[in-house]
């Protein structure tokens, strides 16, 4: 404590370290950490605040101020002052460009909190560095030029720091000393701001004004040339943000496995970080994805046995019970496990030179699960300037998108913005093992997994049995106008004949009702013959022949289908009627509206249709006509008992 | 109720949850062993990580034949204490040339450090080495990542890192190429020292004042630790004063500088580290050659 002014000393007080060390370091164990980011356009002045918090600080030492002035004067940009800026510049090639090209790490210290600070450049090119600086951050100072206010940049910044999940921005308007420190300056910034925020769902951050070069509102508030600020000072804002480690406490327990310590036949042990929540022994947990459960019998440290781990620690625990558990297992909560799945949609930062792949097999790691996954081909990219959705085939360098990520067996996760630990993931090329891609899970295709079944005594062995039949889905599919629908109401008229249970479901008859809440991009149409694959199961789960009359374009959610249903109750009868035939007959004049380009996403003219590899059963309507080809099909599937 | 981990407890959790990485993703690790105390919070570190199993890889010590002996006698110890295989390189050549800090300058930094710990790897077939470097310490290290890929000729090629997200780190690598992992990055000078005091690990005497036979070398301070073996090359005997003395850093007792001192225990050591006004690294000869960027082009050539 000052005695003069009252307050708290910003920074090391070199009087207490000088006359009773002891006291001092007691006080300095128990510092918090903070790591943030700094983001800014080339011209922002974040080296000069980046120089001048570590200037502030006393992390500058006298050899290294004496080489900063010899510098300063050499290759400096601020005249004959001390260029902070040169101090921040690493690498032998940037110095002499005068620009940053990497992320780098640099460290200062309050009386309060150690910060880690990644500094990050903001050439466009670079979008990589800053999603990788702002992954492991609790905060994000987005700098803004007083004399340029909201540019471009700035709300490529801010995007990509709300993406990555940063709750903490804060903008600091730098160089108000270039614009006299106008206050009108600084309020129409700040408001051009409120509106883009909220745009793209920011809902707070906090506005300093400051200038950099001159050390205006970074240590104290409000400096005497802003005397209308009334906010905090940098500093005195960053050390009170909430840390998300500490956050991260709230939540359920997670412990990702990362190693099984064995030393000998006697002890057995699970160590990891915990991601989440706390642990005390005894209490209850499940492993993920066995779904086993057991209770803590220990935390283990070599400083001792624990009564509690929390979040953000390294810990080995020990289990009560004998059970299968290796690494890229979670041990969670075990009246709040986390979910598994293999299917999620995702959004993807790519960080290589080569594009995406979809389809390609790469590497996915999350947590300590490492899986072979491919990425599909994206429903829209994302233009970080103006957040417009644009179409997208591939994801090229610095390029962000949304797209299904399906990996090659289930893993556990969480949505990203409950746990940055089991929803971030990395992407690496199976070649050249080059990290590729960053990507955050929003939430899982397939969510059985998450639900428990409920056992009923009447199984779909003894529903089939009553009515006499053996369940099939019978799976039409083919081109809008192929003849789908009329030949699949005349084998159901048959089966009925026939004395068979049966029901019909049709396409256009479903989008009024089920599936009235979907359109006709690619992922409405993944959506809509899941949940018709899902109802056509449970039709036959009760007993019943299902028909389906779907376009149902994509070999893979017809393959998912399939996979849905017991063998060979998935008959998929493919109507093949070629485009020109289709398209001539147009009973609906979807093709003429189609070609006009009023009706986009039709399949055939602008979105594609994946003719089945070895259907069950084809038809060929331009030699048959519809009852032939009825006929044809019951023949095929006969006998149904 | 939330428990708030103060910033030691956050960078021991990182620094064992990637050393534990490591374990779990390399095929041949090995931590690499200097004997200085960035080294010791290493190993200290190592030990946290796995127990109660020994660290499950090998100390490295590449040496020079130059370093102090008190570090010689600590190193068999600490290998002991931790149940880990100490193994030892010098590079056969440097020494047959008898490669001196005196007579070749750099090339003594180059033949015993950097070529003899590209032996060491390449001898052992080890895939993976723990470094004790600090980002704070260098200009260039602040840009390295945690896991520093190096090409099949050792080689760091600072514009193609592979990017690092979150805690997850990237292990893949080809037939040949291999990874430096340095899991107390993200650790100060300070940080290093707190936690050395706060775990009670044992460190280097040199670090803390005592009165040492001394020379003054180029207007640099130096202790002669082998002084006959000093005169020998230097063609002189040098005229040794008994100072007080300690280390900031340790390395090649020939090149490191002393600075005169009375802090003889840990919190006198850190109350002088704080009050000082030069940096960790200005008493090492070996940033200072090459201009500006000696480290950097170092770390291409292979250097730790």
């Amino acid at each position: 404590m000052n005695e003069q002014t009252g307050k708290e000393p910003i920074y090391k007080t070199e009087a207490l370290i000088a006359e009773d060390i002891d006291a001092y370091l007691a006080q300095h164990q128990n510092k918090e950490l903070l790591r943030f980011i700094t983001c800014g356009s080339v011209d922002d002045g974040k080296s000069t605040l980046i120089g001048r918090l570590l200037y502030d600080s006393k992390m500058i030492f006298e050899d290294q101020l004496a080489a900063l002035e010899a510098d300063s004067k050499k290759s400096g940009t601020q005249g004959q002052e001390i260029d902070f800026a040169l101090l921040v510049d690493g690498l032998a090639a940037e110095r002499e460009q005068g620009i940053t090209i990497d992320v780098a790490y640099r460290f200062f210290a309050t009386e309060k909190r150690k910060f880690i600070v990644a500094d990050t450049p903001g050439h466009e090119q670079y979008t990589r560095n800053m999603v990788t600086g702002a992954s492991t951050a609790d905060a994000a100072v987005i700098l803004v030029d007083a004399r340029k206010g909201i540019l471009v940049q700035t709300r490529r910044h801010s995007y990509l720091a709300h993406l990555l999940g940063i709750n903490n921005l804060i903008l600091a308007v730098n160089k108000m000393d270039l614009v006299d420190f106008s206050q009108e300056t600084f309020d129409g910034i700040v408001s051009d701001y409120r509106k883009f925020a909220a745009e793209i769902g920011i809902e707070r951050f906090t506005a300093i004004p400051i200038s950099g070069f001159r050390g205006d509102n970074i240590t104290e508030a409000p400096s005497s040339n802003t005397p209308w600020y009334v906010g905090p000072a940098l500093i005195a804002h960053l050390e009170n943000i909430e840390i998300a480690a500490t956050a991260a406490q709230e939540k359920p327990f997670r412990m990702p496995v990362q190693w099984v310590n064995r030393p000998n036949l006697d002890f057995r042990g699970f160590s990891g970080l915990v991601s989440g929540g706390t642990i005390k022994p005894g209490d209850p947990v499940r492993i993920v994805p066995s779904g086993k459960n057991s209770a803590v019998k220990s935390i283990v440290t070599l400083g001792g046995l624990l009564d509690e781990a929390v979040a953000g620690q390294s810990v080995t625990i020990t289990l009560e019970d004998e059970i299968d558990c290796s690494r890229g297992d979670v041990i969670a909560a075990a009246g709040d496990p986390p979910e598994v799945s293999d299917q999620f949609e995702s959004t993807i930062v790519w960080m290589s030179e080569e594009a995406l792949k979809p389809g390609r097999g790469y590497w996915l790691k999350l947590a300590t699960q490492t899986v072979s996954a491919t990425v599909q081909e994206p429903k829209f990219e994302i233009n970080v300037n103006t957040m417009e959705h644009l179409a997208a085939k591939t994801l090229e360098l610095n390029a962000i998108g949304v797209a299904e990520v399906h990996t090659d067996k289930p893993i556990v996760f969480e949505p990203y913005t409950d746990s940055t630990e089991l929803g971030g993931f990395i992407l690496v090329d199976k070649i050249t093992n080059a990290t590729v891609a960053a990507g955050m899970l929003h939430f899982s295709l397939r969510r059985a997994d998450n639900v428990h079944w409920q056992p009923t005594t009447i199984t779909r062995e003894e529903h089939a049995l009553l009515k006499n039949q053996t369940p099939r889905v019978l799976w039409f599919t083919g081109l809008s106008g192929s003849g789908k629908s009329t030949i699949a109401n005349e084998v159901e008229k048959s089966l009925n004949l026939m004395n068979r249970h049966t029901f019909l479901l049709d396409g256009d008859n479903v989008r009024h009702g089920l599936n009235k809440d979907l359109g006709f991009t690619e992922a409405d149409r993944i959506e809509n013959i899941r949940r018709v694959g899902e109802v056509a199961k449970l039709m036959t789960d009760a007993g019943l022949i299902v028909l389906t009359a779907f376009i149902s374009p994509f070999r893979a959610e017809r393959k998912m289908v399939r996979e849905m249903l017991p063998e060979a109750e998935f008959i998929e009868i493919f109507v093949d009627t070629p485009l020109a035939v289709a398209e001539e007959r147009d009973v609906k004049g979807l093709y003429k509206k189609a070609r006009s380009g009023k009706l986009k996403n039709f399949t055939g003219i602008d979105s594609p249709y994946e003719s089945p590899e070895s259907p069950e059963i084809r038809v060929n309507t331009v030699e048959m006509t519809p009852a032939e080809a009825a006929e044809y099909i019951v023949r095929q599937i006969m006998p149904l008992k | 109720m939330t428990r708030i981990l103060t910033h030691l407890e956050r960078l021991e959790a990182e620094a064992i949850h990637i050393i534990r990485e490591v374990m779990a993703e390399a095929k041949k690790p090995v931590m690499m062993y200097s004997v200085g105390k960035d080294s010791a919070v290493l190993l200290h570190l190592a030990k946290k990580a796995f127990y109660p199993s020994p660290p499950p890889f090998p100390l490295l010590h590449v040496d020079t034949t130059w370093k102090f002996k008190d570090m010689y006698a600590l190193r068999e110890k600490a290998a002991q204490d931790a149940g880990m295989e100490l193994i030892i390189h010098q590079n056969a050549e440097a020494k047959e040339r008898g490669i001196n800090p005196f007579d070749h300058g750099p090339l003594h930094t180059d033949m015993w450090k950097t070529e003899g710990l590209k032996q060491a790897l390449d001898l052992h077939g080890f895939d993976v080495a723990f470094g004790g470097a600090r980002r704070d310490e260098e200009k260039s290290r602040a840009k390295e990542r945690i896991f520093s890929f190096r090409t099949a000729s050792h080689g760091w090629d600072p514009k193609n890192q592979r990017p690092e997200l979150w805690n997850l780190y990237n292990a893949k690598k080809a037939k040949g190429e291999s990874i430096r992992v340095f899991p107390i990055s993200n650790w100060t000078e300070l940080d290093i020292w707190q936690y050395i005091m706060a775990e009670n690990i044992e460190i280097v005497p040199l670090y803390f004042a005592a009165p040492r036979p001394t020379y003054i070398y180029e207007g640099g301070l130096f202790m002669a630790d082998d002084v006959d073996r000093l005169e020998k090359v230097m063609g002189t005997r040098p005229k040794i004063t008994t100072r007080s003395v300690r280390f900031r850093t340790l390395g090649c007792f020939p090149l490191t500088g002393a600075v005169e001192s009375n802090a003889s225990n840990l919190s006198e050591v850190i109350q002088e580290m704080l009050l000082t006004t030069t940096s960790e690294r200005q008493g090492r000869v070996i940033d200072k050659d090459e201009g500006g960027a000696g480290m950097e082009k170092k770390k291409q050539e292979g250097y730790f």
